[in-house]
């Protein structure tokens, strides 16, 4: 009955339906999960959605342009500590902060200094990790390391930047990070009614955040992302150079990611060098892989589901909690490398060979013990 | 930097920085220039291997009441190599083969079960670091002038390297299963229409890779502690050794290994650790701009 219904309705609409429907269920969901979940559940929520925003700008250059970049946390990590760095100033009152102050430093370092600006720091959310990602995207694309080469480099800027932030005690707070970061624009972070403000606006960037990749990936250039990561030759053959083409995609990800972490920075109240590990860079791409790479909804579907399963199952069952993790790794790629969309889409479950080996052994048998349980009669 | 003396004990510490490096990286080198894939569990066997020889040690000292048995670390070397390499051989079968020709998911899949090796070691051994007592024969140092001292355990841990990269040599050049290796590296159906059975081919070098690594964690055993997360640490500088030796490739893996054991012992020396890393991870992307496939490149048909 669902399918002729769907059936009657005009082509047109199905298509604008089709395309824009994920966009509006989650719209209302995530508009009116306020009204009906605690405050403690709201903020969680807004949490996990600035890892969506995360996600969705991973998707955007593996599902799209085929490049997996292991090191995605360091740009979100720096959206968020450029973000918390203006946050730590204000919440420092015009005094040093604490811990320049127990490492002995007696001025503001410079790099500091402008961070005291909403509208220096701002843009820096977005500045910061788009441009450490075009430099050194541009050199690596250049060189043509594509592929697996790729995803090293980038899990190697992931461990570099996070003890490079670790060991510069005195201007990152080392291990710690970026504490008591106390309020934003004046409102206490603790109050509902600014933490509920920062969801909503979480919320409304994560819309819109999934309206321009949506798109990016409909535009002509979104095309040639993904004529790049079918074959990056020809494209080049065509006259366009990749290495350019990868490294604005690169840039525009890695600010998304940017963004991303300036959320987050305030709704957590601390940043520490710990969201920008190796580690956590590469759940990113699990998150990804488990909603669906190359669909951008599933992304975020992902990052939500993974994270909420995370935050029930680890409070009480942290070991249970890795190994869960581990066979989603595993069984995300070996089971259902579609992710959950492609299950939605019946792309299908894809079961290793030995599965359907196994199951033609056990029909066969099951045939023999049969045919021999007849004639034996 | 000036006297020569310390330029010397630099270029000896880069040596064995390098000649651990060479250990875990060779298993990495192989099974990317014949699979093409990359183990991102590599570094769980390292940490296999360090915990094979803890169990073997603390089991000898269980049964001979005899605090530092002197036998059993060498027994633990090629108990670690058998240990490691099974495990290998066991994620080759169940779980790599069946993403063969999808880099990028094998190295989610080898992520997962990396991550699940760790919190097993993690709920046999415990959070904390545990530590082997190095044997008395490995304690002391060679004296060659007053001030340059070269301690025995990191002559043994470079003679070791090179002769795993020796026996690696032998196993290529002078085997069957060697020759075969090499013939599925230049062309895989090529070599299976000749009647080399490839996957046998994958599973048994993914193996010894994994085994060497297991060798790699035995000698880590010796200078640091022994924890569940300390193959992370170590693995990142052995994919720059294999992105930098060029895939594939022993010599490359050879020469790369040394080049950043050295660099890395320089640089620490002029700044400190967190910044040599950092310099050498960006002298190696300098160094792509130059050449892109690496020092070296396996010829592929």
């Amino acid at each position: 009955m669902l399918d002729r219904l769907i059936e009657n309705i005009p082509t047109g609409v199905r298509t604008q339906l089709i395309r824009f429907g994920p966009l509006l269920l989650l719209a209302i969901f995530l508009f009116a999960a306020p009204l009906v979940l605690s405050d403690f559940r709201v903020n969680l929520i807004g949490k996990i959605l600035t890892f969506a925003i995360l996600a969705l700008s991973l998707d955007l250059i593996w599902g799209y342009a085929g490049m997996l970049s292991l090191g995605h946390g360091v740009f979100f990590g720096l959206g968020a500590y450029a973000f918390a760095m203006f946050l730590k100033l204000e919440a420092s009152a015009g005094k040093l902060p604490d811990f320049m102050f127990w490492s002995g430093l007696e001025e503001l370092p410079f790099f500091w200094s402008p961070f005291q600006h909403a509208w220096f720091a701002l843009p820096m959310v977005i500045i910061m990790p788009g441009v450490l990602a075009g430099a050194i995207g541009y050199l690596v694309f250049r060189s043509r390391i594509t592929g697996v080469y790729f995803a090293l480099i980038t899990q190697a800027l992931a461990l570099m930047v996070s003890i490079l932030f670790i060991g510069q005690q005195a201007y990152t707070g080392g291990t710690n990070g970026l504490t008591n970061l106390t309020a934003v624009f004046g409102h206490s972070i603790y109050s509902t009614s600014t933490q509920q403000t920062l969801y909503y606006i979480t919320v409304v960037s994560l819309l819109a955040a999934y309206l321009l990749c949506m798109g990016i990936v409909a535009s002509p250039f979104g095309r040639l992302l993904v004529a790049i990561r079918d074959d990056e030759n020809r494209v080049r053959f065509s006259g366009y150079d990749p290495a350019i083409i990868k490294s604005v995609i690169f840039f525009v990800s890695a600010s998304l990611a940017g963004i991303g972490g300036a959320l987050y920075a305030p709704q957590v109240g601390i940043v520490s060098p710990s969201i920008m590990g190796i580690v956590p860079s590469i759940e990113v791409a699990v998150w990804v892989a488990i909603g669906g790479r190359g669909t951008l909804i599933g992304a975020i579907i992902g990052a939500i589901i993974v994270n909420y399963a995370k935050s029930l199952l680890s409070e009480s069952f942290p070991d249970f909690w890795t190994y869960f993790l581990a066979v989603l790794f595993i069984g995300a790629v070996l089971l259902f490398p579609r992710g959950i969309i492609g299950l939605l889409r019946r792309e299908g479950w894809h079961w290793p060979q030995w599965v359907s080996v196994a199951r033609a052994r056990i029909s066969f048998l099951t045939n023999f013990a049969n045919t021999m349980r007849r004639t034996a009669r | 930097m000036t006297d020569p003396a310390t330029f010397a004990l630099l270029l000896f510490n880069g040596l064995s920085m390098g000649s651990i490096l060479l250990l875990v990286a060779l298993g990495l080198a192989l099974s990317f220039g014949l699979m093409n894939i990359i183990n991102l569990a590599h570094g769980e066997f390292i940490m296999i291997g360090a915990y094979t020889a803890y169990s073997i040690q603390q089991s000898a000292i269980s049964l001979t009441g005899d605090a530092s048995p002197a036998i059993t670390y060498l027994i633990s070397i090629p108990a670690s190599f058998l240990v490691a390499g099974i495990m290998g051989f066991a994620t080759e079968r169940l779980i790599i083969r069946h993403l063969y020709g999808r880099s990028l998911d094998t190295l989610l899949a080898t992520w997962g079960v990396g991550l699940a090796l760790q919190q097993l070691a993690r709920s046999i051994f415990g959070a904390p670091n545990v530590q082997v007592v190095s044997p008395g024969w490995l304690a002391g140092s060679l004296h060659v002038t007053d001030v340059l001292v070269f301690p025995i355990k990191r002559i043994f841990i470079i003679v070791l390297a090179f002769v795993c990269v020796g026996g690696l040599f032998w196993y290529m050049y002078k085997t069957h299963w060697g020759r075969r290796t090499r013939a599925v590296m230049q062309n895989r159906q090529m070599a299976s229409s000749l009647g080399v059975a490839a996957n046998q081919v994958d599973g048994l070098t993914f193996a010894l890779g994994s085994g060497l690594a297991g060798v790699a964690g035995c000698t880590l055993a010796l200078i640091g502690p022994i924890g569940p997360s300390m193959g992370t640490f170590h693995i990142v500088d052995a994919f720059m050794v294999v992105i930098l030796g060029g895939m594939g490739q022993i010599t490359g893996a050879i020469v790369a290994a040394l080049t950043i054991g050295m660099l890395n012992s320089i640089f620490e020396f002029s700044t400190n650790a967190v910044l040599g890393k950092v310099m050498v991870f960006a002298m190696i992307i300098l160094f792509l701009q130059w050449k892109p496939n690496g020092l070296m490149q396996l010829s592929k048909r």
